[in-house]
């Protein structure tokens, strides 16, 4: 007897709690609260934006935690190992690589983000509308996709660099003639299952123009896969930077970026004797890059209505 | 049915043809005939039902009158009291006035809402493109909508998630009903409804019917909704009409052995018009390959040789002084049997 009483009120405490969570979530029954919870109980999601967020915020805020400019020579002190005085030493040419660090987080960051969110407006605007009026343009706009995704793509991004020149502004344009094709794909492929849908039928058949009905109607329900492959593809394009820069290509080697701190490993010199010049800059662009994903992970698995959770 | 008949939708040897493509160059091998030269006439003010087995092509047919498919080949001439217009030959603009008066309410309440918008969300658009203007005057007449489906004017600022598939079914009808048509093609608007709730659904159609003065162009393979509902019967059979009468006489003068199949797979209490069941042997035959001569003819309990060679016509015959058509080579004998 005591044992079943015991059961009980263990499976109504159970409910109890339920009923708690479901009049607290009740509060704020809006559609993104679930996805958000899912995505909160997700460890490596949130693990993912506690990185990203204090390395963001650390960019943000450089001013108030750099003691140096990123840019000051200081020949005296070149190669300094790391300590008090700077914390992680300082590199060939005397600036502080934790300044030029932080400082270069602002350009990678800008540069991999800009490039995404870039791709995205192009990919989405073109994938939306073709996706869901197919015919000929659909066709064309394919192809060129294609032709564009067959061409390695760095190769394609050294091309456009040397014809373009180097420079921020010019890099951002490179990368989003060079990475639209994925996120338009998707975004097409979404529109082609959703074209079928009966409610965009149903708009059809008031006549509503075709703008208004990719646009406006379709595209909201296709959100959720473009916001991961935003986060995803922002990680590539950082990487991308890092690698362009260590070539030699990417940012002009004044500015501190990620990838021209840790161009310096080209020297092999520096790459054995000196590895406070290269180490963290790498170690931060992993942790960043690793961070992105698992948020972007984590927000494709939450947008999942299949998963529950 | 002796007042004077006016047609309000003529169909003339309306195909509607999908392209299979394989391969890699994407060669087009071959044709879904899903609507197979269709000449119909619907009469204003009527529910014509149209039934058959799935994938016989009725929802296809009501999307070809609808231009959400185009038609391939047939005319689809539409009277609007002062004109007759081809839908099949408008420019996007003249389609836009006919959309006005044309509607259609979905199969699939689950898919007939955008799950991104609230009902007035996905509704104002449509009024916007035809012409009311003023927010407060376009949530007013949703509002009515909804009170015409028996639903409360507040359930318009709700998402569709929050909504039971009957009342999304509603919503379905008051979005078509939201420009006033004349004509609304209902593509098995109860069918995914349970028993008590299609019976209410289809009390509302046939409520609002009467009030509006509509037209409906009922879509079902359910027979025992088509003799609620519906003034004409038309059957399908892989693309084609193949029995076409008022709902009593095709019950009660059938002609054709297809529409016998049909009859005699609904249950009935009424023991005198009990009859012995006919099953329908095989599958229907691919739309793609349909058999030669009458395409019933492998499932047909009474083939005979004409059967297998020559295409029936759909002809005209005179049951209880009302027109009854039927392609069937022994139509006349089939009221014998
Ligand atoms: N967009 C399309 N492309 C190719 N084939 C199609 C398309 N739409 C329908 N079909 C084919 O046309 C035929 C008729 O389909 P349709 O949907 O009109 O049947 P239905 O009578 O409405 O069936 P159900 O009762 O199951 O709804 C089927 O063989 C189907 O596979
Ligand atoms: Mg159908």
């Amino acid at each position: 007897m005591k044992d079943t009483e015991k059961k009980k009120t263990r499976l109504e405490k159970k409910f109890d709690k339920i009923l708690i969570r479901e009049d607290t979530g009740l509060i704020k029954n809006k559609k993104g609260s679930r996805a958000f919870r899912k995505l909160m109980s997700n460890r490596l999601a949130v693990a993912g934006i506690i990185i990203v967020s204090v390395i963001l915020l650390a960019s943000i805020f450089a001013p108030l935690i750099c003691r140096y400019d990123p840019l000051k020579l200081d020949l005296r002190n070149k190669l300094q190992k790391p300590s008090m005085e700077h914390l992680i030493g300082t590199d060939q040419l005397g600036r502080d690589i934790f300044a030029r660090i932080v400082y270069g987080g602002r350009v990678s960051i800008l540069v991999g983000l800009g490039s995404a969110l870039a791709s995205a407006v192009v990919g989405v605007a073109i994938g939306a509308y073709t996706g869901y009026k197919g015919g000929l343009l659909d066709k064309i706009m394919l192809r060129l996709s294609e032709l564009v995704m067959a061409f390695p793509q760095i190769i394609l991004v050294l091309l456009l660099v040397t014809i373009m020149g180097q420079g921020l502004r010019n890099l951002i344009i490179i990368f989003t003639l060079t990475g639209w094709g994925g996120i338009y794909r998707m975004t097409r492929a979404q529109m082609l299952s959703l074209r079928e849908e009966e409610y965009v039928q149903a708009l059809r058949a008031f006549g509503l123009n075709n703008f208004s009905i990719a646009y406006k109607h379709m595209l909201p329900n296709a959100v959720g896969p473009i916001v991961v492959n935003i986060t995803l593809s922002t990680a590539m394009f950082i990487l991308y930077e890092a690698a362009l820069s260590f070539l030699g290509l990417g940012v002009p080697l004044n500015i501190a970026t990620w990838g021209n701190i840790v161009n310096i490993a080209q020297d092999l010199r520096y790459l054995q004797f000196f590895w406070w010049l290269w180490v963290p800059g790498a170690i931060v662009i992993s942790l960043f890059v690793l961070g992105i994903n698992f948020i972007g992970d984590g927000l494709r698995d939450s947008a999942d209505p299949m998963q529950q959770g | 049915m002796s007042e004077s008949i006016e047609t309000i939708l003529t169909l003339k040897d309306m195909e509607t043809h999908f392209p299979i493509k394989k391969g890699v160059f994407k060669r087009t091998t071959g044709y879904v005939k899903a609507v197979d030269g269709v000449s119909l006439e619907v009469y204003r003010g009527e529910t014509l039902a149209l039934v058959g087995e799935s994938g016989c092509g009725k929802t296809t047919l009501g999307k070809s009158i609808l231009q959400l498919v185009k038609p391939t080949s047939g005319k689809i001439i539409y009277n609007d009291k002062t004109t007759e217009r081809d839908l099949c030959r408008l420019s996007q603009k003249e389609m836009m006035e006919v959309n006005q008066k044309l509607q259609i309410v979905f199969q699939d309440p689950q898919s007939s809402l955008n799950p991104a918008f609230t009902i007035f969300g996905s509704l104002q658009d449509s009024l916007k493109a035809h012409g009311i203007k003023s927010k407060s005057e376009r949530r007013k007449i949703i509002g009515d909508l909804l009170e015409a489906v028996n639903m409360r004017r507040e359930q318009m600022d709700l998402y569709p998630h929050e909504f039971s598939g009957g009342q999304r079914q509603r919503i379905g009808i008051a979005r078509a009903l939201s420009i006033e048509p004349d004509l609304i093609v209902c593509d098995e608007a109860v069918s995914a409804l349970d028993v008590s709730i299609q019976a209410q659904v289809l009390k509302l159609l046939k409520d609002i019917k009467e009030e509006r003065n509509l037209t409906y162009i009922f879509i079902t393979h359910d027979l025992s909704v088509v003799e609620y509902i519906s003034d004409r019967v038309a059957v399908m059979y892989l693309g084609k009409i193949v029995e076409l009468a008022e709902v009593e006489d095709l019950y009660a003068s059938t002609m054709h052995p297809y529409t016998k199949a049909l009859l005699s797979a609904i249950p009935v209490a009424d023991l005198d018009r009990r009859k012995k069941r006919i099953l329908l042997e095989g599958d229907v035959p691919s739309p793609v390959n349909p058999p030669s001569g009458c395409p019933f003819h492998p499932r047909c309990s009474q083939c005979q040789d004409i059967c297998k060679t020559v295409v029936p016509e759909l002809k005209r015959f005179e049951t209880n002084g009302n027109e009854h058509y039927s392609a069937c080579h022994f139509a006349e004998e089939q009221l014998s049997q």
